[in-house]
């Protein structure tokens, strides 16, 4: 029987070999990952087109990323990602060398060298209050052969030099409450006009001195209906703004320190009334109002007299006015017309000349068409060509010249909410298999080469070829399962409501569909989605379905807003139907049950307490009935520190409920004490995990039973104080507790509190652990700490030979009502990286040794094997223990370079892991999403089932040719003897 | 463990203390502000010797507090967070090709903002704030230059080289044995019918 388990622990021990599980040689990059970067919704733009050089584009996005664009490729040449909290306000290009971004509201301000990206100087500016602001780049103001930049934020004006980044001067306006709204300057003067708003009642016109940031001259003017904030600057000296009301336009010039009103009902303009927004803030002389769903262009005459000169639609998005030849002025409106797109530039001084009139084919899933920005560029017979850069409803980027998309990029994958595989489709007997090797010759010459280049011995042409091939061979691109279950779809949903198949050979997108809402009703014209299930994975009685997801979305960012669901066909990446659900979603619950054509349960929760099934069908309603009793939820108040656990009441009543919907009872609630404990993190196994082994064997020949339940809740909580940053607090006021709740009775398995020690923690659940990671105060380095939990009532069931062979009772009913024994075992270690997100390794039957994916501040993501997470490790394990494969424990993880997983690339802005199992026990699929998108696969005990890609054929192949000729000799050989022996 | 860092800490106190610029010039202090300071330091990145890849400075981000805030270094290295509260800090570097301590930074209030550094990993605290890498990192795997030891070390290598000891060893033993003997011991061969090689091949039988 020892023997038996010697030879079992072995077997264990060779599963879980290799430390160094994860490296890759350098040629290996790309033939399993692939990464792709980008950059998020831009919200500004400024071209930079000279004669001479590469022509670029500068933009800023909402993902607080900085980046220089080839306007010919649109390829990044550089970018930046700000901090999360360093909101870029504004961005231009000042002395035409330097990147100036505005962020944080006006206090930092940063000089980028265009070329290359490197940060020439930053500059904090003082601040002392939130408010809007303002970057201000005058192209002709010069001061002692200094450019100041104006800024205004926070209650400052600031004057900065833009060679050093130096502030010249500032100007405090904090006191009187005072709003800059405009900085204008008129060409050839020193003096700088600055307007704003005090309490959005008072007109203030401040003439300042560029050199000294002395006032000069202050008029201030009293408009009694107050302003709503919204300004269009129409020229040097006067400005158009929207009264408090939004139906009087009000003129505001300011010639020579004058300030003069000049009132013009929107209702004298256009017969159509309702509240007014002023658009687009940069036209010349002209300003355009939105009123009641329809642009008018109003002409801003010399005495401020206004005159509607045109009216567009609705649906029509506006550029800046650009500076074109003979001193006119452009302008560019983009608007629909069913599937086409038109483009038009007119000039601000005559809309009927128009200068460019393009119409392009576009696609329905990129919505409308959000911002436009134009740029010009003279051609050859020397009139002016436009191009321009949109950005539409789906955050993608797309620049129009000479009516053709020239690029685009699908800038909604920055922001990725919610992630899930697929199945691709089954290869079909018509199906012809992609030829890969044609002749055998070929496929020889392959090997060759690739022998060669194991053997180091190949040319770099070789290498080319071998890196060509390898990446046309395996035909890892196909559209159809696979074997391995490497082909896989990635469904992408993001911010913008808009839905992306991935493929996981190549990253490519195969469809994307943006997100309708059925009922196309003014509330919910967009829906936001919320999260991606798994509707329908048919494999067992439904082979014909093609699977579903359910996306889950919201009308609205409000979470009572009413919700809706869409089913969307993985294949074909078409709707299949969508709903409003009439009721609000609080959460969704998919329910371990199917119905006959493989559809998953859902079970929503709404605010009321109801909770709704989902198909609605009478064959779900009746699964569902069955399991009534069964169903439980809880619910996590983290505002509160409250977590209830709920059960199954009835059938809801009233007129409007229907058969189903269900109410539900309050079953048990856990109260943390606010004045200690808030509530930071909660989490729970994977309900699709599969767990292998249930018992695990001690060096000594004991069994553990692992305490294996889905219904595991980990919350972790911190003193109050400790929720801030980490500077914020003393040792002394902080402490982590974190807990194992059973989320059918709120049972607490496990509670254990680390003094001294704050958030934010990060935590990964599976099987019978959790690790998490949280910062130590004391020491001033973050921890890790593995909490693995045994259920001590089966611990007499110590006969390993039942287990082995199957005897074992382990199919036994396990309630979650019996109040199980738990043993839990602990140990905590030192890391020293912040970490963004933690996964961990997922495969098929849960076999092969799981890896931590730690997502680190840096934007790599670490593999380290669960093994150094083990709290059995000691410090000089017994030599059954080193069997076993317990190594030494020391005080710190260890962060091997050759184990991250994303090599020499970065995830920018990096947000999540999702794992999911290839078909192949050995192998998982890893995909990470942030601003950029990484995907790789991953064998955590390196592939024990399938040969390596660099397998060397060729080796074996002359082995057997060696043998089979080695035959042959032997036999001529012992034929030859045989002859001259039968002759003697 | 907290004695050691005490003591490192206290020692850091007394032997070393980094001055901290405060950018009277440009901010004077203000009412409110008086309680933030700017902590100032620099990344020195040592030409590389093994990895190819030379150090950029403009993908160097030094990070406050796990993503509280994040700078970038200035062409000569120098990064400034601003508005930091008093108080014990933490400065991570994430550079590519290179592991960066983090940084334990003390913000004194009561000497006005004076910085104390220490780095966590090694507890070795630091006279300024000038961040050095801990080490390179490679992320690949080196190829291992080809030599004849690998094919013989390889799976198909010992079957070749097993083969080749058969082949051509076998018959040496094979000579060593004494005539004698050998006839015997085929003699007998032949009376069991243990078939040879060559029969066993069902060309050779056909040629029978």
């Amino acid at each position: 029987m020892a023997m038996a388990i010697r030879v079992y622990l072995l077997f264990l021990l060779f599963l879980s070999s290799a430390i160094l599980s994860f490296s890759l040689y350098e040629d290996q990059v790309g033939l399993m990952d692939w990464h792709q970067r980008y950059i998020g919704k831009v919200k500004h733009a400024v071209f930079h087109t000279q004669k001479t050089g590469r022509k670029r584009v500068i933009v800023s996005t909402e993902e607080n990323v900085v980046a220089s664009l080839d306007l010919r490729l649109g390829e990044i040449f550089w970018r930046h990602v700000l901090g999360t909290k360093d909101v870029i306000d504004g961005v231009d290009i000042a002395l035409g060398k330097y990147v100036i971004t505005l962020s944080s509201e006006g206090s930092n301000l940063r000089a980028w060298n265009l070329p290359d990206g490197q940060m020439v100087w930053e500059t904090s500016l003082h601040s002392a209050q939130h408010s809007k602001s303002l970057l201000s780049v005058p192209t002709n103001l010069k001061v002692d052969k200094d450019y100041p930049i104006l800024v205004f934020g926070g209650g400052y004006l600031h004057a900065v030099s833009a060679v050093d980044g130096e502030v010249l001067w500032k100007k405090d306006f904090t006191a009187e409450g005072f709003e800059v709204q405009r900085v204008l300057q008129p060409p050839g003067s020193s003096i700088i006009y600055v307007l704003g708003f005090l309490d959005s009642s008072e007109a203030v016109v401040y003439q300042i001195d560029s050199k000294s940031g002395e006032v000069v001259a202050q008029k201030s003017m009293v408009f009694p209906g107050g302003f709503s904030g919204e300004i269009s600057s129409v020229s040097t000296d006067k400005v158009v703004a929207l009264d408090a009301m939004r139906s009087i336009l009000v003129t505001i010039s300011f010639l020579d320190g004058d300030i003069s009103f000049q009132k013009t009902h929107i209702a004298d303009l256009v017969e159509e009334s309702g509240k007014a927004e002023i658009l687009s803030p940069l036209l010349s002389d002209m300003v355009a109002v939105k009123v009641n769903k329809r642009t008018i262009f109003v002409r801003v005459g010399g005495e401020g007299k206004l005159e509607v000169v045109d009216s567009l639609s609705d649906e029509t998005a506006m550029s800046d006015s650009l500076p074109v030849a003979d001193d006119q002025v452009a302008f560019a409106t983009v608007h629909h017309e069913g599937s086409k797109l038109h483009l038009m530039v007119k000039l601000v001084d005559d809309l009927d000349t128009v200068l460019l009139r393009e119409s392009i084919q576009m696609d329905q899933n990129r919505g409308r068409v959000h911002k436009v920005f134009i740029n010009n560029y003279i051609k050859t017979d020397r009139s002016n060509g436009f191009r321009a850069l949109i950005v539409m409803e789906d955050h993608s980027l797309l620049l129009l010249q000479q009516g053709a998309i020239v690029w685009s990029r699908e800038e909604g994958l920055a922001s990725v909410t919610d992630v899930t595989t697929a199945e691709l489709p089954v290869e079909k007997d018509g199906v012809s298999v992609a030829k890969v090797e044609h002749t055998l010759l070929d496929w020889l010459k392959g090997h060759v080469l690739k022998l060669k280049g194991t053997l180091l011995l190949a040319t770099p042409e070789d290498v080319a070829a071998i890196q060509e091939m390898r990446f046309k061979s395996s035909g890892k691109n196909k559209l159809t399962r696979d074997h391995n279950g490497f082909r896989k779809l990635i469904i992408a949903l993001t911010k913008a409501g808009k839905l992306f198949a991935l493929h996981t050979g190549d990253g490519r997108i195969v469809w994307s569909m943006l997100l309708n809402s059925p009922s196309k009703s003014e509330a919910c014209g967009r829906p936001n989605g919320i999260s991606l299930y798994q509707w329908q994975v048919p494999h067992h009685h439904a082979m014909d379905e093609n699977p579903s997801v359910l996306v889950v979305g919201r009308c609205g960012s409000d979470s009572s807003a009413p919700g809706l669901l869409s089913f969307v066909d993985v294949y074909t990446g078409k709707e299949i139907s969508s709903s409003d659900i009439g009721h609000s979603v609080v959460q969704v619950m998919p329910l371990p049950f199917t119905d006959s054509t493989e559809q998953r349960l859902h079970l929503i929760a709404d605010t009321h307490g109801h909770v709704h099934l989902y198909p609605k069908t009478s064959e779900a309603l009746s699964i569902f009935q069955r399991e009534f009793q069964n169903v439980y939820w809880y619910t996590v108040e983290a505002d509160n520190g409250i977590i209830r656990g709920h059960a199954m009441k009835s059938s809801c009543s009233g007129e409007t409920a229907d058969e189903y919907c269900f109410t539900t009872r309050e079953l048990w609630t856990v109260v943390f004490p606010s004045e200690s404990e808030k509530i930071i993190s909660t989490l729970t196994r994977k309900p699709n995990e599969v767990v292998h082994t249930q018992a695990k064997v001690n060096s000594d020949q004991d069994l553990l039973y692992k305490y294996v339940s889905r219904n595991l809740l980990f919350v972790a909580t911190v003193s109050p104080k400790g929720a801030g940053e980490i500077g914020s607090v003393t040792p002394e006021e902080s402490a982590l507790v974190v807990y194992l709740i059973d989320t059918i009775t709120g049972r607490i398995l496990h509670r254990l509190s680390h003094q001294g020690c704050q958030g934010p923690v990060h935590a990964v659940f599976s099987e019978n652990w959790v690790v998490y990671h949280y910062f130590n105060l004391r020491a001033h380095k973050y921890e890790f700490t593995v909490v693995e939990i045994y259920d001590q009532s089966r611990a007499e069931n110590k006969n390993v030979w039942k287990l082995v062979l199957g005897k074992h009772n382990l199919t036994a009913p396990i309630s979650s009502y019996s109040r199980t024994e738990v043993l839990t075992k602990s140990q905590s270690y030192f890391f020293a990286q912040s970490v963004k997100t933690i996964a961990v390794t997922s495969t098929a039957k849960g076999i092969t040794s799981k890896q931590l994916l730690i997502g680190t501040i840096g934007d790599q993501i670490l593999a380290l094997d669960k093994r150094f997470v083990d709290p059995r490790r000691t410090l000089n394990p017994s030599q059954a223990e080193k069997e076993e494969g317990i190594i030494p424990l020391t005080d710190s993880l260890p962060i091997i370079p050759q184990s991250y997983i994303t090599h020499s690339l970065r995830v920018e802005g990096l947000r999540g892991i999702i794992t999911a199992p290839a078909k192949l026990e050995s192998t998982t699929h890893v995909f990470a999403y942030g601003v950029d998108l990484f995907y790789t696969r991953l064998a955590p005990s390196k592939t024990y089932d399938s040969l390596t890609e660099d397998f060397s054929y060729a080796l074996l192949l002359i082995t057997i040719v060696a043998l089979v000729a080695a035959i042959y000799i032997t036999w001529v050989l012992s034929e030859k003897k045989e002859l001259s022996e039968k002759w003697r | 463990m907290t004695r050691i860092i005490r003591s490192s800490s206290l020692l850091a106190f007394l032997a070393l203390q980094i001055c901290l610029i405060f950018f009277v010039s440009t901010l004077p202090c203000a009412s409110g502000s008086e309680d933030s300071y700017t902590i100032t330091g620099r990344v020195r990145i040592p030409p590389s010797s093994v990895i190819g890849h030379t150090a950029k400075f403009s993908n160097v981000e030094v990070i406050l507090n796990g993503g509280q805030s994040v700078t970038f270094l200035r062409p000569d290295g120098y990064f400034t967070f601003h508005k930091v509260p008093a108080g014990t800090h933490l400065i991570e570097v994430s550079a590519m090709g290179y592991f960066f301590s983090p940084v334990r930074v003390d913000v004194s209030a009561r000497h006005r903002g004076k910085v104390q550094a220490t780095l966590t990993e090694t507890r070795r605290s630091l006279t300024e704030l000038v961040l050095e890498p801990l080490a390179e990192e490679r992320y690949f795997e080196i190829r291992e230059p080809f030599s004849v030891m690998s094919i013989v070390k390889s799976p198909m290598g010992l079957m070749v080289g097993f083969m080749v000891v058969v082949v051509f060893l076998m018959p040496k033993l094979m000579e060593n044995i004494d005539p004698e003997e050998m006839k015997q011991a085929q003699e007998e061969m032949r009376r069991q019918g243990v078939p040879s090689l060559s029969s066993l091949l069902p060309s050779a039988g056909a040629s029978r």
